[in-house]
């Protein structure tokens, strides 16, 4: 099955793109994904403790299982609004 | 309104989103970039977001504002891209019949704001120097991190 995986800020710097389309096997969960990825980048490994993850706009888990056309996106700890 | 946006914010869009005849107070809150962190000079900031989980989670906060104080009038807008010192990235509005829900809503709103939706600075310091800015605080109500299973090499 295909699912688009989204990567902002530092992942989309660590990786040097933003999204790409990834061939999964059927039974594939979130932690395929980043498995996958911890061969490419042994390095991005180090950020899973504090990244989150979502599948279709909502927070998962990498047990979370995923089905063709989900869209998978790395959430590194988000810091919108400001310091007050 | 639950928006991403790379245009600027004036207060009037989210002011005007939540205005009525039954509402005694309409409180506004400003996110303003400022020029420095922790004494370190910020030449600007950039921001970044993905904007349907973001909005979807703006959406879900003021959902939780109308379960906790009956409120059903708040909008929220954030500004992505480059933005100046000064300048607005974040603005609240919370339409309510007395001053103290709104207000008390309001800083929920904020607050809520910093842990669930996705957006993230990236501060740009005056020496020409770029981060990521990683919060302190951790998240209390998204799922817990996610850790691949130690390689046992």
């Amino acid at each position: 099955m295909n699912v688009t995986v989204k990567y902002f800020a530092v992942c989309h710097e660590m990786l040097d793109r933003s999204e790409e389309e990834m061939d999964l096997p059927e039974g594939a969960t979130v932690k395929t994904i980043l498995k996958r990825l911890e061969e490419e980048w042994p390095e991005i490994a180090e950020f899973y403790e504090v990244m989150q993850m979502s599948v279709n706009w909502e927070y998962a888990t990498e047990n979370t299982e995923l089905t063709e056309g989900d869209e998978v996106a790395l959430i590194p700890p988000v810091t919108g609004g400001l310091d007050v | 309104m639950y928006k991403i946006t790379t245009e600027v914010i004036t207060g009037a869009e989210v002011r005007e989103a939540v205005e009525g005849p039954d509402a005694g107070a309409v409180v506004l809150f400003f996110g303003t970039v400022r020029n420095n962190t922790d004494g370190r000079p910020v030449r600007c900031l950039e921001y970044e977001a993905y904007p349907p989980m973001a909005e979807k989670k703006m959406a879900e906060i003021a959902q939780e504002i109308s379960e906790k104080w009956g409120l059903d009038r708040v909008a929220m807008i954030h500004r992505v891209g480059k933005l100046e010192i000064g300048e607005v990235s974040v603005a609240v509005a919370v339409a309510s019949p007395h001053r103290k829900d709104g207000f008390e809503a309001c800083k929920y709103a904020m607050d809520r704001l910093k842990q669930i939706v996705p957006i993230w600075k990236r501060e740009i310091w005056a020496d020409g120097e770029a981060e990521w800015v990683k919060p302190d605080a951790v998240f209390f109500d998204a799922p817990k991190p996610h850790k691949i299973d130690p390689q046992t090499d």
